[in-house]
């Protein structure tokens, strides 16, 4: 079997004279739900619209399914896209909207009315048929983007953002709709946004970038907890990033402190970025915390409460916690040696450049 | 303010609307369907159906027609060439089809003249090329060149107003399922322009079809459209109730196209200037 | 993608095709003004005398004054009374204000010549003497429903919650109206005042009807002397309006560039 599906080669990418993506390999398999996420600008949206035919690279390949398809037209592509806004027919009826890409291809009327039922039912919107575009809601509007795409059975699905116009309830039962509907058909998903929560909740594989570099790509769980440098780490989920000192294999020291960790081969005495969830945080007397700080913030979140403990030196730690301590109150500050992320300092004034400045 | 006196400040606009527009409109329809002495009539109207004022409303149909296909022809790939670009809004567009308005209606016409004579200039560059000459003036061929030159704007504009309104992802999309060009430019982008497309051909259609100007200069005396016929009654022949019943008739014709603007761009959208 | 650069070509050629076709007759003129025969189509050598006599010539330069003064007086009042008017529909309900609508568009679909007709009988039928006033009030007539439709598209555009937040943070009606609802509409209003004006220069026909002897626009002035052959101090005239007109424009557009650079 094949690797992967989808491979791009050294793409690259400006627009007037704004480098919007520089030498981006990327490699994508088989039935995998795959997410672009970084903020706007980053390159994802290029990236999808490069894949899908819309923009063509300056430079590089598309590799699809084994042929190089980085210059056939979009109308040529074993893919389809949902688009943004969702970009549906708006002189054609729902049918018509559907069937589109199959009448293009001369199917069979028959051929092309059981497909209209069975996308409408596989979006819940049967009996929909005759219905005028413009009275649809947002969500609805949006199944029928997806239905029109899928008919045409692509072998990938590419989604740019499907979900941005959408309510926050509505958004999440369109994520579950999504998944859904991903393993029903059986293809890969190629799914572009900005919502972190979105890309966790759905993918198998993110693919994080930023100013037209990929970041980091790996499972929603190596995402969250490994990220490879600040930016990553910053954009996904809350947390504290502080500039440390690797003594040794397995131990740092953060603001005078000793913490033992367990990441290797960083060398000795050298300078790294730590990273460490606010949930992460173990609250202690102050006798039993390795560092000493005092809560200057409290707010009460529902699930848990959010607390600022500021510690001599001023550093101001993000805390996520069941327990309660009121402000004022001296806490000792505890860390699971498994809970600590040991990043590399950007080496590259490039790199440097996207990581997070503060 | 409130809103009962805001709405007065419609109030010297339908006064003037009432006093310049519907009263002289009405003014046609009283002397197209009366005699000299006042009398009620329908002579007039049914004046058209006399050879020589028939045989002209026909020639003037026919020209209208065709020339409003030719710039239909010309004015759809052109606004669609002017999409592609993404020029800023109103920018260079508005700039180059409104900018030969300044030069006076009658002496861009005349300069067809120039342009199309005998000895004129086309001809002059031709027989250089030592191609065939030219010979097109005074004849229908050269007023429909004149209206096409005249009204083609009237065209692209509208066109144009509702091509930029099209978002491009519903092209994109529609080549992501598998359209060519040619297949989406005739199932997304021509359906979805239909406002414009009327809009432009109703305002080429009806001073097409009553210009007596652009055959007066371009056809001689040679050739006689409804709108000379109707001009010369007011001008020359001093018959105002055949004309005004004659102008009836035109009007006829420029009611079916306001009824079709309105079927087809119910928003306004080609007529946006 | 080759295709697409083909396209990208053909489009270009067929731009400039167009142009030349929008432009060629423009060429004519500008070069007969300074063709010393008076001749159409025969080069005599070239020359300035066309725009000295210009001047000199009373018949020209009093038409040229009527074109001017009406284009700009009839584009001025159409802009007053058609601003006004659009702030009043747009306040109307549904009903009227798709029959004022209607009665709006008729001067802009109806055709020039039964236009201007039907103004030449509702003055005579008024008793008013044709002249430079019927000339003006017909210009007027016909500017208004472009001027409206410049504005409107800009009024529907303004949110009514702007002109309700100038009012709660303290400012009258009137106050909140030229602060807030005025700069918002400029754009529309400007355009529908050149937009008038260009028309207005631009009209023959109705200026046929409703001039009455005595008195000529370019329009009218041009039109007498097709037959008798026109004097090429016109062509200098016309050449005049347009250079001045593409030189206004040209500067424009650079310094609305520079804006937007900004």
């Amino acid at each position: 079997m094949r690797e992967s599906l989808i491979d791009l080669e050294h793409i690259s990418k400006s627009f007037d004279g704004e480098i919007v993506l520089d030498d981006l390999n990327l490699s994508i398999k088989e039935n995998s739900f795959v997410t672009l996420l970084g903020p706007s600008g980053c390159g994802k949206t290029t990236t999808l619209r490069i894949i899908g035919g819309f923009v063509q690279a300056d430079s590089g390949k598309v590799i699809f399914d084994g042929k190089d398809i980085s210059n056939l037209p979009p109308n040529k592509r074993n893919l389809n896209t949902v688009f943004q806004k969702y970009a549906l027919f708006p002189h054609m009826s729902i049918a018509e909207n559907i069937a589109f890409g199959l009448k293009i291809k001369n199917k069979p009327k028959a051929y092309i009315d059981d497909k209209i039922k069975y996308a409408l039912k596989l979006v819940n919107l049967e009996g929909f048929e005759n219905r005028n575009i413009n009275l649809l809601s947002g969500g609805q509007q949006q199944r029928i983007a997806i239905a029109r795409a899928i008919v045409n059975e692509p072998k990938v699905l590419l989604l740019d953002e499907p979900l941005g116009a959408l309510d926050l309830k509505l958004r999440q039962d369109m994520q579950y709709e999504l998944i859904r509907l991903k393993n029903e058909l059986g293809i890969t998903f190629i799914y572009v946004t900005h919502d972190q929560e979105e890309a966790l909740t759905m993918s198998d594989t993110i693919v994080v970038m930023n100013q037209g570099y990929i970041q980091q790509m790996g499972t929603p769980e190596q995402i969250y907890n490994e990220p490879e440098n600040a930016f990553v780490a910053d954009f996904i989920g809350e947390s504290n990033i502080i500039a440390a000192t690797m003594v040794q294999d397995r131990l740092v020291d953060i603001f005078g402190a000793k913490f033992a960790c367990v990441d290797e081969g960083f060398g000795n005495n050298k300078p790294v970025d730590v990273v460490i969830r606010p949930e992460d945080i173990d609250l202690v007397e102050p006798d039993k915390g390795t560092l000493v700080g005092t809560v200057t913030h409290l707010i009460f979140k529902g699930v848990h409460y959010e607390m600022e403990v500021t510690t001599q030196n001023g550093y101001e730690w993000l805390v996520h916690s069941t327990d309660m301590f009121p402000v004022g109150k001296e806490v000792g500050i505890s860390v699971d040696p498994f809970d600590i992320q040991i990043m590399n300092k950007p080496e590259s004034e490039d790199e440097e450049a996207v990581g997070v400045n503060e | 303010m409130n809103k009962d006196l805001r709405k007065i400040l419609a109030f010297p606009y339908i006064i003037w609307m009432i006093g310049f527009t519907i009263i002289p409109l009405s003014l046609i329809f009283i002397y197209g369907l009366t005699t000299r002495d006042g009398s009620f009539t329908f002579a007039n109207v049914l004046s058209i159906f006399t050879r020589d004022h028939f045989k002209a409303l026909m020639l003037s149909i026919a020209l209208s027609i065709i020339s409003t296909i030719i710039c239909l022809i010309m004015a759809f790939p052109l606004a669609l060439t002017l999409k592609g670009k993404k020029l800023n809004k109103g920018s260079l567009i508005v700039f180059i089809f409104i900018l030969p308005m300044w030069m006076n209606f009658l002496l861009r016409t005349l300069a067809w003249l120039s342009l199309l004579e005998k000895n004129g200039i086309i001809n002059t560059v031709l027989k250089f090329m030592h191609l065939p000459g030219l010979n097109i003036i005074n004849t229908p061929a050269a007023i429909i060149l004149g209206m096409v030159y005249n009204y083609l704007p009237f065209m692209v504009l509208p066109i144009y107003n509702v091509l930029e309104k099209i978002d491009d992802n519903t092209i994109n999309a529609a080549r992501d399922l598998g359209a060519n060009t040619l297949q989406t430019i005739i199932k997304v982008i021509i359906p979805l322009s239909i406002p414009g497309i009327v809009s432009g051909i109703t305002m080429v259609f009806v001073p097409a079809l009553t210009t007596f100007v652009i055959s007066n200069i371009l056809g001689g005396s040679k050739v006689l459209l409804i709108g000379n016929v109707i001009e010369q009654e007011f001008t020359k022949g001093s018959n105002w109730n055949l004309g005004s019943g004659l102008s009836l008739i035109m009007m006829i014709f420029i009611l079916i196209s306001m009824a079709f603007i309105a079927k087809y761009d119910k928003d306004g959208e080609g007529m946006s200037v | 993608m080759i295709y697409s650069k083909i396209r990208k070509v053909l489009g270009n050629i067929y731009l400039v095709f167009i142009l030349i076709f929008l432009y060629a007759p423009i060429a004519t003129l500008v070069i007969l003004s300074f063709n010393s025969s008076k001749s159409r189509n025969r080069w005599g050598g070239f020359t300035f005398d066309w725009y000295g006599e210009l001047f000199k010539s009373a018949t020209i330069m009093a038409a040229f004054r009527n074109t001017l003064v009406i284009a700009f007086l009839s584009a001025l009042i159409a802009t007053i009374i058609g601003t006004v008017a659009a702030l009043g529909i747009n306040n109307m309900r549904k009903l009227p204000k798709t029959a004022v609508m209607a009665v709006n568009n008729i001067p802009m679909l109806n055709a020039d010549i039964v236009t201007g007709i039907s103004l030449m009988l509702g003055f005579i039928a008024f008793g008013i003497s044709l002249g430079f006033k019927t000339i003006l009030i017909s210009h007027i007539t016909f500017n208004i429903p472009y001027v409206i439709l410049s504005v409107m598209p800009k009024l529907k555009q303004t949110e009514r919650v702007t002109y309700e937040a100038a009012l709660d943070l303290g400012a009258t009606p009137a106050m909140a109206f030229f602060k807030v609802v005025f700069p918002d509409i400029f754009p529309g209003v400007i355009s529908g005042f050149l937009l008038a004006f260009t028309m207005s220069l631009d009209d023959f026909i109705i200026t046929h009807f409703t001039k009455g002897a005595g008195i000529n626009t370019i329009s009218t002035l041009v039109y007498s002397e097709v037959r008798r052959g026109i004097k090429p101090s016109l062509y200098a005239l016309s050449t005049i309006i347009f250079g001045t007109v593409l030189i206004l424009l040209i500067v424009s557009n650079i310094a609305q560039n520079k804006i937007k650079k900004k």
